[in-house]
């Protein structure tokens, strides 16, 4: 009797085990296959031709500079405190502004779910209602991300914020391209402009989930889809990714470990957006790294111009 | 008989649920985030030797970030160039035969290629890498002589190629740009050198070993001296302090190596142990081993920084993508540091006369 029960119960794990595997495959075959008969392309979006604007004089170019505004919003909850005093005093002070939710111990936004994605629409939401009018990027990032809003500013100071923009990088999920939040997601001022008429007015932006959750980041790929707003995968002029979604210590040895014998090139852009998977402490080297070390005697002639933030030491 | 099937179904079902759940859990922790395993290092000892890596992570292959070049399309490095055949640095790195390929690889494959010319020292020949042999044995307590013979070797064949001698460990990580704009005010037939001062047992100082330092083309010459007079011992297990004892001794000058505002150049550790405040705990060595007054936290260090220590392989290739590759577009740095006169006379010159060949229409 007992061997009986025995082999039955392993049997019935080896079935579900099985039927785990088919559920999963499923959900991507099917979709996958449906997908590819479809017309999708995937959609890059690269930095503006250098050379467009060798002979634009220097006035015009500091306007430039100073019209792209992009507004900050670090989303998410992170284990402890300093995490938020981190993104305080480094990467975010170079945003024009920036907002810090703090998912876990929210009192700005008075979020009364613990559903990631009701929390990310009504922040949304709150964001454009508040400073729709002010700035043209929305830029949203975890609280473990470092990111280099000049170079930001670079990828998106000759496109136009009243067109529907949606960037950063992107996975494509059966059918369907999305932005990961680990490398963090822009919207220009038209995107924000739909996806909010989006949720006020319909239930079209409620939870997509069928068998488990999806993702926020995928909810919000799906709602903006209705409002014809698609995502576009960011790069540089190498068609390297710009939004990386780890650190560069894991970036440079995963590199080198998929090729042990031979001489790779260099893991990541030089014009790079953002890392994901930071410590504060790491932020703090960042800052280093990027806004002050250097060699001597390279220079660059280039055509915007940045000034440091006003009362700050360490870039 | 009934019951005997109902129980088997029983477990049938708990089996299939039991299944079911372990792959999704095994599917998630597969996916799940490997967290930062680097353990804090301190190092406790100022003269600490490094221990044998075991169970270091092993980086095979190289990165070069120099293949993009189309990237850098934009860059203007005249006054780099300039400056690299007017400072003529030889760099020398002190390694072993255990370490070519675990760590002196990683080396040649990132900052030793800007030396104006680079030699690895070991204790054997190694015709492949290169290395040259000094023909001693390894260990901690080999590491004033190999010093001696590396130097003594540097001085024998390699003198009239260089201006300035830099030694450097497998683990230290160099901006040579940024040395040359430090010795670009200095004469190398003075005796003096520079590196990362430390004040205790030494009336002028000395410098950390494995920050590197670079010594004047008449401060070598005055060392190999020193052994040939017997001015100095061979013998000491202290490399850095053994050096610095002779140096003054020959009459060899410590000289200053901070930045015109102030900020150390040279580093004994990696840039976030100086950079994060509290790091380095007020009992360490340290606080009392430097011999400017030590500074935690942004003013640590200078921009235009010239070595780390304690840097393992992946963090010389963060280095070398820190510094010559990743950068903010269009930034206007705090610092902004200037040539000496005769250097920004000699360019101006350069193009002067290059203005000239035009209106001439030479072809």
């Amino acid at each position: 009797m007992v061997s009986a029960s025995g082999t039955s119960f392993f049997k019935g794990m080896l079935l579900g085990s099985i039927s785990w595997v088919l559920i999963t495959m499923f959900g991507q075959i099917h979709i996958r296959h449906r997908g590819q008969t479809q017309d999708h392309e995937h959609h890059h979006l690269r930095p503006p031709n250098r050379n467009d604007f060798l002979n634009t004089s220097k006035v015009i170019l500091l306007e430039l500079s100073k019209s792209i505004r992009v507004f900050c919003i670090i989303f998410g909850e992170s284990e402890d405190e300093s995490y938020w005093a981190a993104l305080k005093e480094t990467w975010t002070k170079h945003c024009d502004k920036a907002e810090l939710y703090d998912t876990k111990n929210d009192n700005l936004v008075n979020i009364e779910s613990n559903d990631r994605w009701v929390q990310m629409r009504t922040t949304y939401k709150y964001v454009f209602e508040k400073y729709g009018d002010n700035y043209n990027w929305f830029f949203l990032a975890l609280p473990t991300t470092f990111a280099v809003i000049e170079n930001l500013k670079y990828l998106l100071f000759t496109r136009d914020a009243s067109q529907p923009f949606y960037l950063g990088h992107t996975v494509i999920f059966g059918d369907l391209e999305y932005v990961t939040v680990e490398g963090g997601i822009v919207l220009s001022r038209e995107s924000m402009k739909r996806l909010n008429r989006l949720l006020d007015n319909s239930e079209t932006c409620a939870d997509q989930s069928v068998i488990w959750k999806l993702s926020e980041d995928k909810q919000l790929a799906i709602c903006l889809k209705y409002a014809g707003v698609h995502a576009e995968n960011a790069e540089d002029y190498e068609g390297r990714d710009v939004f990386n979604t780890k650190p560069i210590a894991q970036l440079i040895e995963e590199a080198l470990s998929n090729n042990p014998q031979q001489v790779v090139e260099g893991c990541c852009s030089d014009m790079a957006i953002t890392f994901n998977g930071l410590t504060p402490h790491k932020m703090e080297v960042m800052m280093y790294g990027l806004y002050r070390l250097r060699a001597f005697g390279h220079y660059f002639n280039d055509t915007l111009v940045f000034l440091p933030p006003v009362g700050s030491e360490n870039d | 008989m009934a019951s005997k099937s109902w129980l088997n179904f029983l477990t049938f079902l708990c089996g299939s649920a039991i299944g079911f759940l372990l792959c999704s859990q095994l599917f998630s922790i597969l996916l799940g985030e490997k967290g930062d395993t680097q353990p804090n290092v301190l190092h406790n000892d100022p003269h600490a030797r490094h221990s044998d890596d075991n169970g270091q992570n092993h980086l095979e292959g190289q990165m070069n970030f120099n293949a993009d070049s189309s990237q850098h399309k934009d860059e203007n490095t005249d006054i780099a160039e300039n400056l690299y055949h007017k400072v003529r640095i030889l760099c020398w790195v002190m390694t072993g035969p255990q370490n070519l390929e675990k760590k002196a690889k990683h080396v040649k494959a990132t900052w030793a290629q800007r030396c104006n010319k680079v030699l690895f020292m070991s204790s054997e020949e190694n015709k492949d890498f290169p290395a040259v042999g000094l023909k001693t044995k390894e260990g901690r307590d080999q590491l004033y002589w190999k010093t001696i013979k590396a130097f003594q070797y540097v001085h024998e064949h390699y003198l009239e190629d260089a201006d300035w001698f830099l030694k450097a460990d497998d683990d230290t990580y160099v901006i040579l740009d940024n040395l040359r704009w430090l010795l670009s005010k200095y004469d190398p037939e003075e005796p003096i050198y520079f590196g990362r001062r430390f004040k205790p047992y030494v009336k002028q100082g000395y410098m950390s070993g494995g920050a590197g330092y670079v010594l004047s083309k008449e401060a070598l010459k005055r060392f190999v001296d020193a052994f040939k007079t017997d001015k100095c011992t061979h013998s000491s297990s202290i490399e850095d302090l053994a050096l610095g004892r002779c140096m003054e001794i020959m009459n060899v000058e410590a000289g200053d190596s901070r930045d015109t505002i102030g900020k150390e150049t040279f580093h004994p550790f990696v840039p976030e142990h100086h950079l994060i405040k509290g790091y380095l705990p007020r009992t360490f060595w340290y606080w009392n081993y430097n011999y400017y007054p030590p500074v935690e936290g942004p003013g640590c260090c200078s921009d235009l920084a010239v070595s780390f220590h304690y840097v393992d392989s992946t963090t010389m290739y963060e280095l070398e993508y820190l510094v010559y590759h990743l950068r903010p577009y269009g930034y206007l740095y705090r610092y902004q540091p200037t040539l000496p006169e005769h250097i920004l006379k000699e360019i101006s010159q350069a193009n002067k006369n290059e203005d000239t060949k035009v209106k001439l229409g030479n072809p």
